[in-house]
Parts: C-alpha cells; sequence; structure tokens
C-alpha cells in the first residue's frame, strides 16, 4: 500500500510503511520506547518527552510518539544521551509527585512507578518544598488528586475523542496546571471512568474502588457485562468474595478498553443487601423462607399436577440468562412440561430480520465491523445512551477513518456531532425520512445500517427492501436491549419459533396472552420482571420464579428460588449482533443458584430426562442443534467472541410485532437490575434522558 | 444576562470576526470586554458566554485558569499592576512594589479595605524602555518613582 | 505619548513620519499625505511572486526572536489552496526587555495594517487579525479606529481600492500571558482556547489559524515591508549587513543614561549602541553585561560586546538578537538575583504542557530563591546548569529554552558571584547530598 523505507533502529535494519510513528515501528520491532502521553489511537501530544530519542544528524533529542519513520533514519532508544533525557524527565516527573505509594491506588499498576522502577534515578535530588493541590471529589465515582496527576493528559482525551463528551479540560497553567471537570467543582458527563482506567498514576480513582485493596490481593475474572446488549468484555476483580472494580485493563474482547457506567460501576447490584439468599414459599399469603430442598419439592409437584390435568403453563424467560439457561428452559417447557406458551420480552425484530435477509451472506454486522464500516446509518436509537459499545465504535471509525455518519431519530442524539446528515422522525415513520437519504446512501462503498426497536416487521422489511434498491454492500444490526436479548430469541423463547428459528410444532400463547390469560393455571418466570407495570389475570395461577430480588413478579410468586446473576456463573451470552462470548464466575453469593441448576434441580425432582444439565453438555448441544451456533469453540473458550452464523433459510416471523418494545434505558438504567445498582443510581446524571443530547458543538 | 448596549454592539460585530463556525474565536476578547464592565467573572457570565459562542462550560473554565488577566474574584476599583521583571528590577521596581505594598497595606492579589485599589505584581508590561512601569486598569505610568505613585494614589482618591 | 527623544545617528525607515514629541497617533489623512499607502497601491499591480521576490531580496528576518527569513516563510504558503489563508500579527509583545512594537502601533497604526495588505495580498489571503496582549488596551482602540479609517477610505473591506480583492482586518485581544507570543500558541489563543503551542510541523504556513494556511509574523516585521515594497528589496538589505537587512527597533533597557527605543541598521555595533544610543552606563559606573535580545538570550559580559548587533554575529557570540530588547547591567548587579528574576517569569509563564518546562522551571525557581536569599547549599551551583541542560532543547516549544539558555550563561560566566553569595551566607541546614525517594 504505502511505500515502505528501511531505516536503523539501534543497529538493526527496520523497514516499515514511510510516515509510521517510531513508537510504534519500534514496539511491533521488540523496542520499547517509553512514553506517558502518548496513547494508541488518541491524538498525540508530544507532552511528556518520555519518548525522546537520539536521530542521526538531527541537533535535538525527537519526540519517538511524533516522529515518522523516514528512509535512511538512524535511530538510537538507548543512547547515554536519551538514557540521561529520560532519567532526568522522571526527576522531573517526580520533584512534585507526592510519592504517596504506599497508600495509593495504583500502587502496583502504575505506570510511573514501572517507569522509575526501569528508567529512572533510585535518588532525587529535589529537596524543595513540593507544591501540594489536595484531592477533590468530582463525582460518585471519580475522584481527582491534582498532587499525583502527571498531565499527559489521556483522560482529557478519551472523555473528548473516545466518547464525545468532553467533560475534561486543562486549567491554570505551568506548575499549578490541572485537570479540571466540566463544571467548575463537579463532574457531569457519563460517567463511564474509563479516565481512571487509563490514568496511569492514581490521579483519577474510582468511588467504588479507592482505598479498597492492593491490585495484587484481587482475583480477576474476565467475563461479559451483564447489562446492555453489546456484550463487553469486562473484568471483576474479587476479594474475600466481593467484586471491587470493574475493568478491561487489558484491552482484550470486542471492546478494548471501553466500558460505560453500567460495565464499570453497576456491579455492586451483585452484593445489594436485597440480594435473595434463600428460597421462599408462600405461607398464608405470605413469602417465607424455606429449604431448597422443599422449594424444589413445591414446585415440582404444582408442575406435575398441572401438567398432568392438562392444564394451562405459561414460561416466561430471561434476557440476562445464559444460552444454556435459555435452551434448557424452553426444551423444560416444551418437552418437559409440553407447552408451547413461552416467550420472553422482545427488545428488537431479529426474526424478521434474519428472515428478510436469508439467501444472503454476510448481511450481518459485528462490533468490529462498525470500527472498519465505510458509511452508517443509525435508525431510531439514541446509541450514545441505549448502546454505548457502539456509539464508540463508530465514533471512533468517524475520528480514524471519517467514516460518514446519518441519522434517523426522534429526537437530538450525540452522534449528530459528526453525523453528515441528522434527520428527526417519529418512531415507525422513519422509512421516510431514511428514503430522501437514498442518494447519499448510495454513493457509499458499503453501508452498516444500525437500528432499533421502532424498525419492526413490515417496516423492517421495508428497509432491507430499500438496502438492497441501493445497489451497494449493506449490513444489518438489530438492536436489542439486554446482555442476552438476543440468545433469548436464538435460543427459541418464542411461542412460534423453537431454537435456530425453527417453527415450533405448535405456537402457543405469547407474553401478553400469557398475563391476560384468566384461566392460566401455572406461570414460570426465569429471570424477568413481566409484572413490573401490569397485573397478572389469573388470580389462581401458581406462580414460580427465579430472581436476584424480590421484584414486583417475584412478590406475586407462590415460590421464590434465589438465582445466582450473570457475575456469578459461567456460561455463554449473544450479544445485539451475535457474537457469542463465555460467562466466568466471579464471586459466589451464599443462598443462590445459577438458573440451570436451578431447573436441572426441578427436572430431577420431576423425573424428566432433559438431558445432563452442565454448561459444557448443554453448550455442546446448542452447537449440534442451534442454527448457527456451530462457533469455533476455541473462540469461545479463550474469551474471544464468536459471531454466530446467519440462518439462511427462510424464519417463519412471529406475526405480532407489538409484543417488540424496547425498555428505553438510558446509560444509568438497566431495567430491574439497575434499580439495585447504588452507584447507579447515585450519580447526578441519574436516571437519564433519550433524545436530549445538547445541539452539537 | 444583558450588557451595556456599546458591549453588546461590541460583541455583536466581534462574532462575526471569525470563520463560520468558529465563533469561539471570540472567548478571550469577549471575556475580558465582559469583565471590564462586570468587574469580574461570575458564573452568570460564564453561562452567558457559552451559550452566545456555544462552547461547553469546561472549554470556558480552561481558559479561565490559564489567562492571568481573567478572575473571578472582584479587584478595586484601581487595580494596580506594577511590574517588578527585569528591566523595571534594575532601576527600581522592586522598591516601588514594596513602597506600594507598604503605603496601600496590602499585598499581592489583595485588594484595601475600601475597595478602592488592589495590587498585583505583573511580569514585563512592555514598557522597558520607561521603567519602573505600571498599569492602573488600563492606564499605563511610566518611569514611577515611589513619589509619583503617592501622588498617583492620592490624586485617584481625590477623584472619588 | 511614550517616545523619546530621537537620537540624530538613528536610521529612521519604521519612524520615517514620527515627530518628536508626538502628540498624536498618525491617523489616515496624515499617513496618506507621507506617502501612505504607496507601497500597498504599488504592490496591487505586483504578481505574488514579486511580492514575495522582493521580501527575500530584502534580507527582512523576522523581528519577533526567531529572525527567519520573512520573504521564505511566505513563499511556503500554498496560494492555491482552497483553503482560505490568513494573516496575524504578533503584537503579544511580551519578551521581558521589548517594547517596540507599541511604539510603531501607537505612533503609525496605518503602517502596520499597510504591511498587513501587502501581505495579504503576497499570499492571496482575504482576513487577517492582529493579536494583541491586553494589556496594551489603548493600542487596541487606536488600532480599531485606524482600521475603521482604512475600512472608510476603502484600503480595507470588499473590492481594496477598486482591485476586486477583499481584505478584512481586525484586531484580537490577548488576556495575560508570555507564552502567546508563541506563535502556535498565539493561533490557539486566537481560536479561543489555552496558549497550548501546538506539534510542528504542520507549521502555520500550511496549517495556522483556524486549520487554515497562516502567516504569522511580528508587528515590526509588517512594518518594514511597506518601505521595502516602495524602495526595493535591495535599497533595504543595503541598510544592515549581508543576510541581515535592514534596520530594527532597539529597545535600551537598565542602567543607561538614556534608555528608549531607537532605530538602528541591522549590524549597528553593540558596545557603541549602549554609548551612543543609550548614552553609556548610568551613574558613572562600568558595565557589568549585556541582555542583548531579550531575556530568553543567553547574556554577554562587558569584553564580549564589541560585536555588530545582527542576527549572525551574536549568534555566534553564543547569544541572539532576539526581539531586540536589550537589557544593560552595570558593575552593582547582583547576577545571582538576576538569575531568579528570569527563572520566576519563565516559571510563571510555562503553560505546563510538557513534563521538562513545568517542573523545571518550577524547580530552578526555588532553586535560585534560595541561592539569592543567602541559603544555598554547595551543589546547588552545578545543579542550576545541570537541570537547565536536562530542560534545553527538549521540551515542547521554545519557551524552555528560553528560560534555560539566559541561565546556563549566567551561572557559567558569573559563578563567581553564586559563589561569594553562597559564602557570605549563614548555612543553616546540613548540606543533603541525595534524598531517598520514599520517605517514611
Ligand atoms: C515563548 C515564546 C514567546 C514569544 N513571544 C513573542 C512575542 O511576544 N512577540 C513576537 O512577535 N514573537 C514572539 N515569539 C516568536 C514567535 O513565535 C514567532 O517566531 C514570531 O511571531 C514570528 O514572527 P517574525 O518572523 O516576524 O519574527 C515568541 C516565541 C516564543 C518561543
Ligand atoms: S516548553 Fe512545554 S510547558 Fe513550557 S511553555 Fe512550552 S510547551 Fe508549555
Ligand atoms: S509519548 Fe512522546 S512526548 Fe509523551
Amino acid at each position: 500500500m504505502s511505500e515502505i523505507v528501511t531505516f536503523t533502529l539501534n543497529g538493526q535494519e527496520i523497514k516499515a510503511p514511510k510516515g509510521d510513528l517510531l513508537i510504534e515501528v519500534a514496539k511491533r520491532a521488540g523496542i520499547e520506547i517509553p512514553a506517558f502521553c502518548y496513547y494508541e489511537g488518541f491524538s498525540l501530544q508530544a507532552a511528556c518527552r518520555m519518548c525522546l530519542v537520539e536521530v542521526e544528524k538531527m541537533p535535538k533529542l525527537q519526540p519517538g510518539c511524533t516522529l515518522p519513520v523516514g528512509e535512511g533514519m538512524v535511530v538510537h532508544t538507548e543512547s547515554p544521551k536519551v538514557v540521561e533525557s529520560r532519567k532526568s524527565m522522571l526527576e522531573f516527573l517526580l520533584t512534585n509527585h507526592p510519592l504517596d505509594c504506599p497508600v495509593c491506588d495504583k500502587g502496583g499498576e502504575c505506570e510511573l512507578q514501572d517507569m522509575t522502577f526501569r528508567y529512572g534515578a533510585g535518588e532525587s535530588r529535589f529537596t524543595e518544598i513540593k507544591y501540594h493541590e489536595n484531592e477533590k471529589q468530582w463525582s460518585p465515582a471519580v475522584y481527582y488528586d491534582p498532587a499525583r496527576c502527571i498531565l499527559c493528559y489521556r483522560c482529557v482525551r478519551v472523555c473528548d475523542e473516545g466518547l464525545g463528551v468532553g467533560a475534561l479540560g486543562l486549567t491554570y497553567r505551568g506548575v499549578h496546571a490541572e485537570i479540571t471537570p466540566s463544571h467548575g467543582d463537579h463532574l457531569q458527563c457519563d460517567e463511564c471512568g474509563w479516565c481512571i482506567d487509563v490514568c496511569p498514576v492514581g490521579a483519577l480513582t474510582s468511588g467504588t474502588y479507592r482505598y479498597k485493596s492492593r491490585p495484587w490481593e484481587m482475583d480477576h475474572v474476565g467475563t461479559i457485562c451483564t447489562h446492555c446488549s453489546n456484550g463487553c468484555k469486562t473484568t471483576l476483580s474479587v476479594r474475600n468474595g466481593e467484586i471491587i472494580r470493574a475493568n478491561n485493563r487489558d484491552r482484550s474482547g470486542i471492546n478494548g478498553e471501553f466500558l460505560c457506567v453500567k460495565g464499570r460501576f453497576g456491579f455492586d447490584f451483585v452484593h445489594h443487601p436485597e440480594r435473595l439468599q434463600s428460597p421462599l414459599i408462600r405461607r398464608d399469603g405470605q413469602l417465607v423462607e424455606a429449604s431448597w430442598k422443599e422449594a424444589l419439592e413445591t414446585v415440582a409437584a404444582k408442575f406435575a399436577e398441572v401438567r398432568a390435568r392438562g392444564g394451562k403453563f405459561g414460561v416466561i424467560g430471561s434476557n440476562r440468562t445464559t444460552n444454556e439457561e435459555n435452551y434448557f428452559l424452553q426444551k423444560f417447557a416444551r418437552q418437559g412440561l409440553g407447552t408451547a406458551s413461552i416467550d420472553h420480552h422482545r427488545t428488537g425484530d431479529v426474526p424478521t430480520l434474519l428472515d428478510a435477509l436469508s439467501g444472503k451472506t454476510g448481511a450481518l454486522a459485528t462490533i468490529g465491523d462498525l470500527y472498519t464500516a465505510k458509511a452508517a446509518l443509525v435508525i431510531g436509537s439514541d446509541l450514545a445512551q441505549q448502546h454505548p459499545l457502539i456509539a464508540y465504535q463508530l465514533r471512533a471509525n468517524f475520528r480514524h477513518h471519517q467514516m460518514p455518519l446519518y441519522t434517523v431519530t426522534r429526537g437530538p442524539v450525540r452522534e449528530d456531532q459528526y453525523s453528515k446528515r441528522a434527520l428527526r422522525a417519529e418512531p415507525g415513520a422513519e422509512m421516510e425520512a431514511v428514503e430522501t437519504l437514498r442518494e447519499d446512501l448510495a454513493k457509499h462503498e458499503s453501508l452498516t445500517i444500525v437500528f432499533g426497536d421502532s424498525v419492526k416487521g413490515d417496516a423492517l422489511r421495508r428497509l432491507v427492501a430499500f438496502g438492497d434498491s441501493l445497489g451497494t454492500k449493506v449490513q444489518y444490526l438489530c438492536l436489542v436491549d439486554y446482555s442476552n436479548s438476543r440468545g433469548a430469541m436464538d435460543m427459541g423463547l418464542l411461542p412460534e419459533l423453537g431454537p435456530g428459528y425453527h417453527a415450533a410444532e405448535s405456537a402457543g400463547m405469547n407474553l401478553d396472552q400469557m398475563l391476560d390469560d384468566a384461566s392460566l393455571d401455572a406461570l414460570w418466570v426465569v429471570g424477568a420482571n413481566p409484572l413490573e407495570r401490569r397485573g397478572l389475570a389469573s388470580e389462581a395461577a401458581f406462580v414460580v420464579v427465579q430472581e436476584l430480588f424480590l421484584t414486583e413478579t417475584a412478590q406475586r410468586a407462590d415460590v421464590v428460588f434465589p438465582a445466582a446473576s450473570a457475575y456469578e456463573k459461567s456460561g455463554t451470552v449473544t450479544n445485539t449482533c451475535g457474537e457469542v462470548q463465555r460467562l466466568k464466575a466471579g464471586p459466589r453469593i451464599m443462598g443462590t443458584k445459577p438458573d440451570l441448576e436451578i431447573m436441572g434441580l426441578l427436572a430431577k425432582e420431576m423425573g424428566l430426562n432433559l438431558g445432563i444439565w452442565t454448561n459444557d453438555k448443554v453448550f455442546e448441544e446448542i452447537r449440534r442443534t442451534v442454527r448457527g451456533y456451530n462457533v469455533a469453540l476455541p473462540v469461545v473458550a479463550t474469551g474471544g467472541a464468536a459471531p454466530t452464523m446467519p440462518v439462511n433459510g427462510r424464519v417463519l416471523a412471529p406475526a405480532s410485532a407489538e409484543l417488540i418494545r424496547s425498555d428505553g434505558d438510558t446509560l444509568f438504567t438497566s431495567g430491574s437490575l439497575g434499580r439495585y445498582s447504588k452507584m447507579l443510581s447515585s450519580v447526578m446524571e441519574a436516571p437519564g434522558r433519550l433524545y436530549e443530547e445538547k445541539p452539537a458543538k | 444576562m444583558t450588557f451595556s448596549p456599546e458591549l453588546e454592539a461590541r460583541f455583536e460585530k466581534m462574532i462575526g470576526l471569525y470563520p463560520p463556525g468558529r465563533q469561539k474565536g471570540a472567548l478571550i476578547p469577549m471575556l475580558l470586554y465582559a469583565q471590564d464592565e462586570t468587574g469580574r467573572i461570575t458564573d452568570e457570565l460564564i453561562e452567558e458566554v457559552s451559550k452566545r459562542l456555544s462552547v461547553n462550560k469546561v472549554e470556558v473554565e480552561e481558559v479561565l485558569g490559564y489567562y492571568t488577566m481573567l478572575h473571578r474574584e472582584p479587584r478595586g476599583r484601581h487595580h494596580l499592576q506594577i511590574c517588578t521583571n527585569v528591566s523595571c528590577m534594575l532601576v527600581g521596581g522592586e522598591e516601588l512594589w514594596h513602597h506600594a505594598c507598604h503605603k496601600l497595606g496590602i499585598g499581592n492579589k489583595q485588594t484595601t479595605a475600601d475597595g478602592q485599589f488592589s495590587l498585583e505584581e505583573v511580569e514585563c508590561i512592555g514598557a522597558c524602555s520607561w521603567a519602573p512601569a505600571m498599569i492602573d486598569n488600563y492606564d499605563f505610568h511610566l518611569r514611577v518613582t515611589p513619589e509619583s505613585f503617592d501622588a498617583l494614589i492620592e490624586s485617584l482618591r481625590q477623584k472619588q | 505619548m511614550l517616545f523619546n527623544e530621537p537620537h540624530p545617528l538613528e536610521v529612521k525607515v519604521l519612524t520615517k513620519r514620527f515627530e518628536y514629541p508626538q502628540k498624536d497617533p498618525i491617523w489616515i489623512d496624515e499617513f496618506l499625505a507621507k506617502e501612505g499607502y504607496a507601497a500597498f497601491r504599488k504592490a496591487l499591480e505586483m504578481p505574488p511572486d514579486d511580492i514575495i521576490g522582493e521580501v527575500k531580496k530584502s534580507a527582512l528576518r523576522g523581528r519577533g526572536g526567531a529572525g527567519f527569513p520573512t520573504g521564505l516563510k511566505w513563499g511556503f504558503v500554498d496560494r492555491s489552496s482552497p483553503k482560505p489563508k490568513y494573516i496575524v500579527v504578533n503584537a503579544d509583545e511580551g519578551e521581558p526587555g521589548t517594547c517596540k512594537d507599541r511604539v510603531l502601533m501607537e505612533n503609525d497604526p496605518h503602517m502596520l495594517i499597510e504591511g498587513c495588505l501587502i501581505a495579504g495580498r503576497a499570499i492571496n489571503a482575504n482576513r487577517g487579525w492582529i493579536y494583541i496582549r491586553g494589556e496594551y488596551r489603548y493600542l487596541i482602540d487606536i488600532l480599531d479606529r485606524a482600521i475603521q479609517q482604512a475600512y472608510e477610505r476603502g484600503y480595507l473591506g470588499e473590492n481594496v481600492q477598486g482591485s476586486g480583492w477583499t481584505f478584512h482586518l481586525s484586531t484580537h485581544t490577548g488576556a495575560g500571558s508570555y507564552e502567546c507570543g508563541e506563535e502556535s500558541a498565539l493561533l490557539e489563543s486566537l481560536e479561543g482556547k489555552r496558549g497550548n503551542p501546538r506539534l510542528k510541523p504542520p507549521f502555520p504556513a500550511t496549517s495556522g489559524a483556524f486549520q487554515c494556511p497562516t502567516i504569522v509574523n511580528n508587528v515590526e516585521t509588517y512594518c518594514a515591508v511597506p518601505s521595502i515594497i516602495l524602495n526595493g528589496g535591495e535599497w533595504y538589505a543595503g541598510l544592515g549587513t549581508p543576510k541581515n537587512g535592514g534596520t530594527r527597533m532597539v529597545c535600551l533597557s537598565g542602567h543607561l543614561n538614556r534608555p528608549g527605543v531607537y532605530e538602528v541598521p541591522l549590524g549597528y555595533n553593540l558596545k557603541q549602541l549602549i554609548e551612543e544610543f543609550g548614552g553609556g552606563v548610568w551613574k558613572g559606573r562600568r558595565l557589568k553585561a549585556v541582555i542583548p535580545g531579550g531575556s530568553s538570550s543567553p547574556i554577554l559580559t562587558a569584553d564580549e560586546i564589541d560585536i555588530p548587533a545582527d542576527y549572525d554575529s551574536l549568534a555566534k557570540a553564543g547569544s541572539m538578537l532576539g526581539s531586540g530588547a536589550t537589557m544593560v547591567l552595570d558593575e552593582t548587579t547582583d547576577m545571582v538575583k538576576l538569575a531568579h528574576r528570569v527563572m520566576k517569569f519563565y516559571a510563571h509563564e510555562s503553560c505546563g504542557w510538557c513534563i521538562p518546562c513545568r517542573e523545571g522551571t518550577a524547580w530552578l525557581e526555588k532553586m535560585l530563591r534560595r541561592l539569592d536569599e543567602g541559603i544555598g547549599v554547595a551543589r546547588d551551583i552545578d545543579m542550576v546548569g545541570q537541570l537547565s541542560h536536562s530542560m534545553l532543547g527538549r521540551t515542547f516549544c521554545a519557551l524552555g529554552d528560553a528560560a534555560a539558555m539566559p541561565t546556563i550563561s549566567i551561572v557559567e560566566k558569573f559563578r563567581h558571584e553564586f559563589e561569594a553569595k553562597l559564602a557570605a551566607a549563614q548555612s543553616f541546614a546540613p548540606e543533603p547530598e541525595t534524598q531517598p525517594l520514599v520517605v517514611l
């Protein structure tokens, strides 16, 4: 592609594309050029001067972070001059640094410590009084200690360039210079806490983690965030059975370092005092604690009885339980209970999309594709609020490749800041506006269309027809709400469709019908809260609920099983793009069991043979039998994201498009789960609103 | 927030002096001129300016901390800025500075109790060939001696 | 009005219209009567390349400090770029010791406007800004009025002098920052931001104000242009020494009998300058040292100053011509105090962007203050030099160098004064050799 140059790096001949930055080229050659302010993917600062290297024929040392490699250049990164310069930069840096490493959160993970260890002097000649400024709390999530700050501007850049929020700036000057938050003394932002993560030192600390632990005292468990459907990878740091931090510092997974406020701080629901830790049985109208044995026996007996008399079951699955659990649940319902009335809260019209795309390949976008897409169209979603990672990917694509973006939304969205055209349209009426973009869209080499819950049924078919008529390659992304909303559909938690979107033998009641049916005999709800805003018509129905908390639905239950959350179990989930990723259990909460285990025990109690109910076995069955799920095992097993294969056949799409409705969660809400996160509800931005972005800068 | 008609007219003109969409260019002049009228940078002023130029508050905050002439605390009616940089120092700038502090009974960036005078030790103000020099608000005084400083203070007091 | 009595030896090019004592600025009628805008009218008939050619021939070098050849700088602008091109005047005049730009603007504001017009023509610009430091409010008023006059007489605005060419000019105020005199920081400030310098390349000629091709020059540089166009580049070059064309405004300050701003040809002997123009060292004292180009320039001792004052000769002598500020120090000057005062300035003005300047100037300031107050320790003297060297050439912009260079030279050339101060002082503290990094 670009011209290749040959140059000398520490006596070694190196070839690299002309114009590549020396610091990157050196890294590829296995030579570290130390840096604080350089941060891959973000704008260049050349401020820390740690990366100064010697280039022959240049009078001054040159910053490797901004120096493009050129033909015949002779570079030394370890010459005496360079080594001396680095040492003095560190000496300068440490002059006003408090050196409170023994009590600093970052101790052990600190880049300044590491650099000093490697390149610094063992002593300081600085004997003056240090300039000091006290620590400040900017928000429940973010604290700033100016004395520790080395002004690398990483936080400022990730906030502005990465997220488009721009809540951090720089104030004062000289040695007094410090980072300042958006509103004088406090932050008003996305509260994503990314600034804390990129901070090379302990200047930015996290409200949930500060002064709690040393990094090496924790277990670090890589799993998938349980909140929205984007499927960010997150590393839970667990100490004494408690999650005290979540981040993705190893930058693995589809999100790199990115996490939103829910991913980084919204894990605290796990340890909420109202967490259910014992089964409950209704006695004399009251839910009282009971043993697992008793609860299982009660439910098994009741289910067997209803089944024996041919009574009516309703089964409602979850948007957050694993694929294994969802698969097992539908199997339990269809084979074990003999009912076809199984559903879940649907948040996007995936079946119609798959049907409309039948016969096409490569028409489904992955999270990674969003970064390389040549153009994108967003319909009916406030991405920055609802789908933070997708918003981030598109923004990064724009930032690095100037990708043209179009938005058709009901109100202003953050993406307007950089979109080529931003149109307003009422939900359901977006296609008219989309039509007006035809000429613009057809110009692009390829196009990725991201759409929310208002594009469904016929509108969605129209959208695909529109895409077909553009004459360019089009990829689609159907947005859904929660961490495994997509998996719930794929696994057949639908009355009309079984796993892999095969038509079910017989169609049962859908979710609304179950709740409206006054003659329902038994309702089994796994990890969902359908009664949050409405009642259950059948007063006589025996209700079994598997839950973390005593939600509205659990309060109506006859038996409640305390379930483990996604952070406490293994299995797989599928994100909104159809990428399968693996969960790993972090802490265990006493008294709870993973839903799969609860269902397995119930099956055993009822004497049903539904196969072995361990994660691995069920996943194996899924891979064998569910269309699209024959994914690469090593990818999943090693913590990667394996895209499911397109279904590529007709799908009998459910007709009831009105059942598809997104909860409209914001950055600070997460269905019923979000209510139990103290952090999410304590930030001043909560609960947040959709379509409220300020006009573009 | 409203400003005097003259200032409003100036602002209107000012915003047009920068390329389309880049009206943030007017930020610093606007803050400085507004401050001259309101005495200091208030939260209300920040709000108003950020609205008029459609900039974030943090962008205003960044600038406020950087420029020494922008200030959030009120100053005296006469803000006396005395230069002690090299050229002035060589010919009595420091003595003048100390004299001023004694005379007014205040130190750097302080204001007299009656709100009449405030003092600031400033860096070179571009009057080096006519040193020692000082500025009263925007009026330059050159070749200032302790005696002429006293006289100046007297005359400023009289004017009141 | 600021202007000292002129000196008979002055060569008046920029100051040719000045009268002493000057009562009012030279407004447009008087300006026109004294050959004003004649150069611009001539330039309107010239192809841009010829204008730049004349400026190149004139050997005019930037008067802001760096002395970069002006014609060369203008030539870097891609005139055919579809982006707008801009003219920026650096009237920040922040270099300690410098007070010449204000003299030019105060007395002859139209001369600057004419210079801008010619430059605008040369690079095909349609807009310019004069960035003036906030303290010079009265000059902004003068320039605003002059600009208004130029608009009224058709020298600015649309269809300038019937040429079909549009040129707008306005003033822009700074608000207290030396760093904003650095051209890229100035552009940031013009865009409404903090005066942090920009990464270079790209240089302003490619991407300057509002990311468009821009030339940034000092007030005096622009002011020289009309005379060059009117009288020819060769004439102007002939006034100075080879590669150092024309005259310059020199600001004499410090311990002199006749401090003031004078116009002299480039290459005028520095020693003579001080004696003839400055009237020699005051109070009959002897000369100790001279800071020849503003506080950023390395100091010269009394016996190093018998040299021509032009860019190349001063560079050869280990210093620089800088901004034309010449500060003269008599034998009584306390050099330690001087070093401290200079560093105090840079520590105050460092923008804080890069580590070595931010931390280095603050550290040095503290150390020099101690030395000055007589509580230094012996190793401080070497360390001042070492730390300055750790800054030199390693900072993001030239402010770090500006802080390091004079300090290095003062310590080198006047080490004995530092030692004397140390010896005279009581030592209060045992001398720390080094300090462990972590003190628990
Ligand atoms: C720290 C610093 C401060 C400066 N201050 C000024 C200044 O106040 N006025 C000025 O004209 N140039 C100043 N300069 C020089 C400018 O960066 C730039 O070189 C000049 O405006 C170019 O104009 P010229 O070529 O006409 O000299 C400064 C440079 C530095 C590094
Ligand atoms: S040298 Fe560095 S800190 Fe100093 S003014 Fe320049 S960029 Fe700012
Ligand atoms: S990484 Fe190059 S200066 Fe910081």
